[in-house]
């Protein structure tokens, strides 16, 4: 089982975001880290300068690099920088790029490339449509029940197939700032104000039950995704790569503990446990693995 | 520019095609469509019946088979294509990869619409799906202002279809998993957000309080209708204060962004409501039919009484303005 790195979804700090990634170049055990910022394009500029660097690092450690595209494409600016990234060709034969609107196969020229979690795949179809066209690694939309993905797994033997193992999950996106609007200001004229929020801005319920998060046009869950104890099915099930999506929490002992799950080291509710003990307060959550609503957590105690 | 207008129900169907729609668009009674409620859409007799209908009248039908369909299971969105194409739907409006794949390669002469769905926000996107399946038009998405708009008709072979009236979405369509993150039930997969099922009311200190999934979603004091709890519309707490943090209940009224929607080269307005009743969609479409008139005259584009049967009671041009965002 691989383990991914995706992309940091928050406007962290540019030497932050550097340095974060340097971390996990020298220290975690994972396979491939997705870099680029995917949510929202006057946020790029920022980390544009640390790029090079950070890939280099990553390389230098043996990692593989994914460069990721947008969410959501409307601006011209965003479709030029689409279109640019889609240049990157492919790294001896394996993707470089990993796409997460269908924007990009427009200009993508049957090139090798992954897909990432974003780009609608709900059956083995879709995914054949996507292999017939270039795509070697598949991480699947976060909502998708076991059944989907072993499905999909099943039909395409040749595509690695990825689930979302770790993180707030992304549930939706949009052409309005959510974090400008609580500011009471609009994107435009956003102040970056984002940015003050490394982990999203809580989003409670009125009777202040925890719900939501807020990260800029993105909305995430409040629960943070455990898959730790469902490692054994989902191997069973052919996939090939677990996702870590990164939260404002020691990122190199989370990847440790999926490795270790993975490995057969460590039992996964036991990794589990010493999770929430990395990423106190927030609730851990399985549910749309299991058919069931999504900030649910199933399984864990029986 | 064409009126689409939306039918639930046979009798929805027959009481646009009365009011002047030049198409309608409806779907099969089972999750492959987007508006997948209880008591509505159509069986595969009233789905020939209703076309046949809307020929004899000179309307047509476009047969939304926009859902995502479900690993393994296949063969019901198939299914659906092959009997819309048989009972001479006029386009199919699809989403999926999967499904856009299989009708441009079973039934290749047949006209396929992107749904808005699909999410396909910008040329290159829309280009993707005219030389991927033949798409002949997209419905576009509820991000969009009008310039934006504008520039995709000048750089697009597709024709254009854009909302103008009834509910709105603030998230991309197709990209949102709120609604199955707090009932497990989702519009991708099965054509609902925001499902009554899950939906309740209680009472909690002489306060309404709407909750779906278990989450409240708002609270209304004595004096305030209690609104339907459609996720994206509540209100919440952030520590920038609480309220409508994504988007108050507002619905969608564009009616006076018609004559830039023209200029912009749109070919077709759709009206949102397929879980609507016979009434609501004759009363929307008379008064879209007259605004319409009244534009190709060079009159006044007044809306015409629409305000009071809109979600809510108050209505947005939403991201067409661009402030919006």
């Amino acid at each position: 089982m691989q383990l991914t790195l995706g992309p940091v979804f928050y406007h962290w700090a540019p030497e932050r975001w550097r340095d974060f990634h340097y971390r996990i170049a020298d220290e975690a055990p994972v396979d491939t880290v997705v870099v680029g910022e995917v949510v929202c394009s006057k946020r790029a500029p920022f980390k544009q300068d640390h790029v090079a660097g950070v890939v280099e690092r990553l390389e230098g450690a043996g990692k593989r690099v994914l460069h990721a595209s947008l969410i959501l494409v409307s601006l011209p600016r965003e479709r030029r920088q689409t279109r640019e990234l889609m240049q990157l060709g492919e790294d001896e034969g394996e993707p470089a790029i990993e796409i997460n609107d269908l924007t990009c196969l427009a200009s993508l020229d049957r090139k090798p490339f992954a897909v990432g979690p974003f780009v609608n795949v709900y059956n083995e179809a879709a995914a054949g449509f996507l292999a017939s066209r270039g795509a070697r690694r598949i991480c699947l939309p976060p909502e998708l029940p076991l059944t989907a993905v072993a499905g999909i797994a099943a039909a395409l033997p040749d595509v690695a197939i990825e689930v979302f193992a770790f993180g707030r999950i992304p549930l939706a996106i949009s052409a309005r700032c959510y974090h400008a609007r609580a500011h009471k200001l609009t994107k435009d004229n956003c102040r970056f104000v984002c940015e003050q929020d490394p982990d999203g801005m809580p989003v409670k319920t009125l009777d202040e039950a925890g719900f939501l998060s807020v990260n800029g046009v993105q909305t995430l869950s409040q629960n943070c995704t455990s898959l730790l104890r469902d490692i054994p099915v989902l191997r069973r099930s052919g996939v090939a790569s677990l996702r870590l999506s990164p939260q404002d929490c020691d990122m190199v002992e989370v990847a440790r503990l999926y490795r270790d799950v993975a490995d057969g080291r460590l039992d996964g509710a036991e990794a589990e446990s010493r999770l929430a003990e990395l990423y106190p307060e927030v609730p851990l959550a399985n549910g749309f693995l299991h058919a069931v609503p999504g900030h649910l957590r199933v399984g864990a105690g029986a | 520019m064409e009126l689409i207008c939306p039918a639930g129900t046979p009798a929805s169907l027959e009481a646009a095609v009365e009011a002047g729609a030049d198409a309608i668009y409806c779907g099969f009674r089972d999750e492959t469509n987007a508006r997948n409620f209880p008591g509505l859409n159509f069986s595969r007799d009233e789905m020939r019946r209703g076309i046949a209908l809307a020929h004899r009248h000179g309307v047509k039908v476009l047969v939304a088979i926009n859902t995502f369909a479900r690993a393994g299971n296949l063969a019901l969105w198939q299914a659906a294509i092959d009997d819309a194409v048989a009972s001479g739907a006029d386009a199919l409006i699809l989403a999926d990869l999967a499904t856009l794949d299989y009708a441009a390669r079973r039934h290749p002469a047949q006209r396929l619409h992107v749904s808005v769905q699909a999410g396909a926000a910008n040329p290159d996107a829309i280009r993707f799906y005219a030389e991927a399946f033949g798409a002949q038009r997209v419905v576009l998405p509820r991000v969009l202002n009008v310039m934006e708009i504008a520039s995709i008709v000048r750089e697009s072979a597709c024709e254009t279809e854009v909302f103008i009236f009834g509910g709105l979405c603030v998230m991309e369509e197709g990209r949102c998993s709120l609604s199955s993150y707090a009932t497990g039930q989702s519009p991708n997969m099965h054509g609902v957000c925001s499902p009554a099922s899950h939906v309740a009311y209680g009472e909690r200190d002489g306060r309404i309080v709407s909750t779906l999934g278990g989450f409240t979603i708002n609270s209304f004091g004595k004096d305030e209708p209690a609104g339907y709890p459609t996720l994206c519309k509540g209100r919440f707490s952030t520590p920038k204060g609480a309220g409508y943090t994504f988007e108050e209940p507002l619905s969608l009224d564009a009616a006076v962004m018609l004559p830039a929607l023209r200029k912009a080269g749109v070919t077709a307005l759709k009206i949102e409501g397929r879980q609507r009743g016979r009434a609501y969609i004759a009363q929307v479409v008379r008064s879209y039919r007259q605004i319409l008139a009244a534009l190709d005259d060079g009159r006044e584009t007044a809306p015409a009484g629409l305000a009071a049967m809109a979600e809510g009671q108050a209505s947005t041009v939403g991201a067409y303005r661009k402030g919006w965002r």
